[in-house]
């Protein structure tokens, strides 16, 4: 049964296909023609540059232009929720990109020549840090940057995962407050003259950071702490966790997408009684009805998507930070609340 | 580990392994018998040809009203049945026999299925329908099955004698002015009523294998009708429990592993049997040489 899914097929980012990772740049470039800033033109003379690129020695090939004073400041940053972040700062003062697009995995990206150019010409640069973005350095320095590198998550203390620091820190929204602060920094010092209405965007959407983090603790504080115990196999929201008092536990048994064994299923009910699971959250398990049997028989809730790494696609549940935060507080919540409620 | 650990534990520990056990004895009570029925008529591959010409049925109602239990297995009988009715209605008004209409229609009705399927519905949920579920019964299914079966045994009990003299000799049937047709059609439509009642557990393609292999192998062992249909249940319901128990302790697919597991007794019965099988074939030889 193909994609029967085993009650143990949690897997939480959404797995791309090889291919589909590939096309990353290729989508990166798409979407910056979308944008109507470049067209068929830029990227066939992109195209010609990444050529060159080859022949000669990456340092030496672009000079840095600073953009001028009146044109938007070129912002490149390393994943989609930086870029939206970013953004949301800088408004129209800054053409903003991001090397992994939306709706692809950062862990496995493939830097292409192409993103070194983009580098290359860019005003500011954007990273998270905390080793999230283990080829950014190399990256910037095969590229010939000059450009100011904003670390986002400067500042902060990491939460450590077995010995290393946690990068996954945008997932908690005081640590995001951090983030603000430091990228609305780096804009300001990029472009002094518009260092106001940098801050006053960002005083903006700290406002909207506060709220929906004070409607996120209104939400869990309606969830007895005890219950708030939930199963996801990724690793990405031990921040959240920490946030509002929700404890995160992987999963047992084998990932799989084909049909379920028995035993698959007696793990995942043996893992949510031992150690007292309110909700499930599984990303392709296939068949709803084994989902179904397992939140019968375990009395859990069971939740959809988690979003990690990186924004969805434009237009959809979660295609700015905001969106993508509020989606999963409200699906942790909801699940939780089910699995509370769900009579034996 | 234990003989409790092996056997009883993980129907003690777990509701969804007792849920798929009682569905397994309830499918084997009423797909045993008719195992055997069909396996006497001569319609070993007719429970196949239904279970295909279940699907467009199945289909239609999964577009209709998504993963609902009650609409595919409405769709499912209705569709099966509207093939059994064809295929009879053109045996009898023209020369083809009925398997040859049988094969012409649930072949149609299955490609029909695959076309609803691939214009409509999602190809991963209509995977599920073929192959079902039996860890994932619910209270529903559970009903469904149970009801099922007994109206089987109930309905067998009834039309017994007709069945098994138009089984035999339908020409005395016939000749008697016995309810021929109406037995036959009585009987095509418990076939359908199981087979519609497995799907939601084990899917269209295995609640085949669970009524015909355990009544293939049973011919091997007992003569008798009654042992047979006996038999040929005991064993229904021995393949369901083994097969569970495989999938829990060695992580197996548990819908292949009873089918599987049916497949092995009736290898061995194959084997080992007592009535015809190839080894009884060989000692009869031999001791008919020796005398």
């Amino acid at each position: 049964m193909r994609g029967g899914g085993g009650a143990t097929a949690l897997a939480l980012t959404p797995t791309l296909s090889q291919r589909e990772r590939e096309k990353g740049d290729l989508g990166e470039r798409e979407r910056e023609r979308e944008k109507g800033g470049q067209g068929e033109r830029e990227f066939m003379r992109r195209r010609a540059l990444l050529h060159a690129a080859w022949a000669w020695p990456l340092t030496a090939s672009f000079a840095h232009a600073q953009s001028p004073a009146n044109a938007p400041l070129r912002v490149v940053t390393s994943f989609s929720i930086l870029a939206n972040i970013t953004s949301e700062i800088s408004g129209s003062l800054a053409e903003v990109t991001s090397l992994v697009g939306a709706g692809i995995d950062a862990h496995v990206y493939q830097p292409s020549p192409a993103d070194a150019q983009r580098l290359a010409k860019a005003d500011l640069i954007v990273i998270n840090g905390l080793g999230f973005e283990g080829w950014i350095p190399r990256l910037i320095a095969a590229s010939g940057a000059r450009a100011p590198v904003v670390v986002a998550s400067e500042g902060i203390a990491p939460r450590m995962l077995a010995g290393r620091p946690d990068p996954h820190a945008w997932q908690s929204l005081v640590h995001a407050r951090r983030y603000v602060e430091n990228i609305r920094a780096g804009l300001a010092a990029a472009r002094p003259a518009q260092a106001a209405e940098f801050a006053r965007r960002a005083a903006s959407y700290l406002g909207r950071i506060d709220t929906l983090d004070a409607a996120a603790r209104a939400r869990f504080a309606r969830i007895a702490p005890d219950q708030r115990r939930v199963i996801s196999s990724h690793d990405a929201f031990g921040y959240l966790g920490d946030a509002y008092g929700i404890h995160f536990f992987a999963p047992q048994g084998r990932s799989t997408e084909t049909e379920a064994s028995a035993a698959d299923m007696a793990r995942v009910i043996t893992q949510i009684r031992a150690q007292r699971i309110r909700a499930v959250f599984v990303e392709n398990m296939g068949d709803r009805r084994l989902i179904d049997s397992v939140a019968r028989e375990g009395r859990v809730g069971i939740g959809g998507t988690l979003y990690s790494d990186t924004l969805s696609p434009p237009g959809t549940a979660a295609d700015t930070y905001l969106k993508l935060y509020a989606h999963n507080i409200e699906s942790i919540a909801a699940a939780l609340s089910s699995g509370v409620e769900q009579k034996p | 580990m234990t003989l409790h650990e092996l056997l009883l534990q993980p129907f003690t520990d777990f509701g969804f392994m007792r849920r798929a056990l009682v569905a397994c004895v309830a499918l084997g009570l009423g797909s045993g018998p008719l195992g055997t029925l069909l396996v006497l008529r001569r319609m070993s591959l007719v429970g196949d040809a239904m279970a295909h010409a279940l699907l467009p049925g199945v289909a239609v109602g999964f577009v209709l009203a998504g993963f609902s239990l009650t609409a595919m297995g409405v769709g499912g009988f209705v569709a099966a049945l509207a093939v059994a009715l064809l295929a009879g209605w053109v045996t009898r008004v023209t020369t083809q026999r009925e398997d040859a209409s049988f094969a012409a229609f649930y072949l149609i009705a299955l490609a029909a299925g695959v076309m609803i399927i691939s214009a409509r519905g999602s190809p991963v949920d209509m995977m599920h329908v073929l192959f079902g579920s039996i860890l994932a019964v619910d209270d529903a299914a559970l009903l469904l099955v149970a009801t099922v079966a007994s109206v089987t045994l109930l309905a067998l009990a009834l039309i017994y004698r007709p069945l098994i003299v138009e089984c035999f000799d339908p020409g005395f049937m016939r000749s008697v002015g016995g309810p021929g047709a109406a037995v036959h059609f009585a009987f095509l439509v418990l076939v359908v009523l199981n087979l519609v009642a497995g799907f939601q557990a084990l899917g269209t393609l295995m609640a085949v294998g669970m009524m015909m292999l355990p009544a293939l192998a049973a011919r091997f062992w007992v003569r008798d009708v009654l042992q047979l249909a006996a038999l040929s249940t005991l064993l229904a319901m021995a393949s369901g429990l083994g097969g569970l128990l495989l999938s829990y302790h060695l992580n197996l697919p548990s819908g292949p592993a009873i089918v599987l597991l049916a497949g092995a007794i009736y290898v061995v019965s194959l084997v080992a049997g007592r009535q015809g099988s190839l080894l009884s074939g060989r000692f009869a030889l031999l001791s008919h040489r020796a005398a």
